[in-house]
């Protein structure tokens, strides 16, 4: 009953054109055993707290290059609490000064991976704090 | 199982209840979840089934199946936008495949149905196969049957990436629609027996690629205009549909209209009798694969367990053949019951 795949969904808000990390990302995880719904690029807050509602996933990762993670993660993050996901983990990775990392934290975000971060530290990450599987 | 603080889940058949009759309030977080115990096959989806499966058999489920790149993600997110203006209610269920090696998948059909955000009447929702083999997971059949009993008007079921024989999804579903690309093959590939035989619907999908027109005609001619040979036999043999086939551009919209329309005369066939018997066949798949299951299950269970394993390893060695096994087997489920 443990051992189900952890389903993770990979998303791009706001409006970067960067999305090789992302599939990267996804595509690593798929290796490391993870279900991995991928959006693409160009998602509002709103489309990713609607595709982790339906598909019912245990981690939300956002990659987000374009600056604007001050205004986005918190979003998310907010709606996902208002959809009553609030046992989804949300991390971040990509272009995010270390600065911004506390108050991203206080908002919801329970990790930010920036580069050169292994695909490795990823997974063990999300092994060690992805919601327990055997739920329902 | 079991929730200790917020809702005393302990007893799996009451929060069983509880989920489903929220799902079918159309509170779709519980939708959600209950499809995931769906796909973990958990005793709380068992008995929300049970629970479920009398309200269910309203919607229309239709299959969408082709090869890889056909254009059938790209084709749903098209007829969704045609649904959607027609005022009625959908689902997706879009299966990707899962690896046989590491048992992870990369789940990437949302890519192309993207713009429903905000709108509580379109619920998409990815699936990996799990190493089901057949074009669906397992449990599709059963998330099919969830979401037709949460009210949805029409399900898209959309497949793995399907080759020529993957034609489980025609039992899955009251239509089936068969993605093709121009250029795929020609008029042998079209005769040969499997997927194209399944089809209510062949959709040459990218209309609007050299060759679609040829295409089209060549799998109009081999799939419809044949005459079925020895028709003048006996009524009850079985016979190869005769598909409607339709060019449409999913990128652009393109004979959308047309596609539904035409899953739309189907499915009025269908109430004058056409699905009864693709409903009987989803009945039958669907219950052969649940005392597949069971079957399974009782051979693993303790007290068989080391019977399955010794006689597993015999055919291995060659020390005995499979059919003895297989009987030896089903003896031993008569002599022990569960």
């Amino acid at each position: 009953m443990t051992d189900r795949p952890i389903k993770v969904l990979i998303a791009k808000p706001g409006l970067d054109g960067h999305d090789r990390g992302a599939k990267v990302l996804a595509r690593g995880l798929r290796d490391e055993g993870f279900e991995v719904v991928y959006t693409g690029l160009r998602q509002t807050p709103e489309m990713v707290a609607t595709a982790a509602l339906q598909e019912d996933v245990d981690v939300v990762g956002l990659s987000i290059l374009s600056g604007a993670h001050m205004t986005l993660l918190p979003k998310i993050c907010r709606l996902l609490r208002e959809q009553g996901l609030d046992d989804v983990l949300v991390t971040a990775g990509g272009i995010i000064p270390d600065d911004d990392i506390p108050a991203l934290r206080e908002a919801g975000v329970a990790e930010v991976f920036g580069p050169g971060t292994t695909i490795a530290e990823v997974a063990d990450y999300l092994r060690g704090h992805a919601r327990a599987r055997d739920r329902v | 199982m079991s929730r200790s603080s917020a809702g005393a889940w302990t007893d799996p058949a009451a929060a069983a209840a509880e989920l489903a009759d929220a799902a079918v309030a159309g509170d779709r977080r519980a939708l959600a979840r209950l499809l995931t115990a769906v796909e973990n096959r958990t005793p709380l989806a068992e008995a929300a089934l049970r629970r479920l499966y009398p309200q269910a058999g309203r919607a229309h489920l239709v299959g969408i199946t082709g090869p890889p790149g056909s254009g059938k993600s790209t084709l749903v997110a098209a007829l969704i936008a045609r649904v959607r203006e027609a005022g009625r209610s959908v689902a997706v269920i879009a299966v990707d495949p899962s690896s046989p090696i590491t048992g992870g998948a990369l789940l990437g059909d949302r890519v192309r149905m993207q713009a429903y955000a905000g709108d509580g009447d379109v619920f998409i929702r990815s699936m990996a196969s799990r190493g089901h083999a057949g074009g669906l997971a397992s449990t599709s059949g059963a998330a099919a049957a969830v979401l037709d009993a949460a009210g949805f008007d029409l399900i898209l079921l959309e497949t793995v990436g399907t080759g020529q024989s993957e034609v489980e999804v025609a039992a899955a579903a009251d239509t089936t629609v068969v993605v093709e690309a121009p250029e795929m093959g020609d008029e042998v590939q079209a005769i040969k027996a499997g997927l194209l035989e399944v089809a209510d619907l062949v959709v040459v999908n990218k209309g609007d690629r050299p060759g679609a027109q040829r295409t089209a005609s060549q799998l109009r001619a081999m799939l419809v205009a044949v005459p079925h040979v020895g028709s003048s036999g006996s009524d009850d043999r079985p016979r190869p549909k005769r598909p409607e086939i339709l060019l449409t551009t999913a990128s652009t919209g393109e004979g959308v209209p047309e596609l539904l329309t035409g899953l739309d005369a189907h499915r009025a066939a269908g109430r004058e009798g056409v699905t009864a018997s693709a409903r009987l066949a989803r009945a039958e798949a669907q219950v052969w694969a649940i005392l597949a299951d069971r079957l399974r299950e009782s051979l693993h269970d303790e007290d068989r367990r080391a019977l399955s394993r010794e006689t597993l390893a015999a055919v291995a060695d060659y020390r005995l053949d499979p059919y003895a096994a297989a009987d030896r087997l089903l003896e031993s489920l008569a002599r022990l019951p569960r």
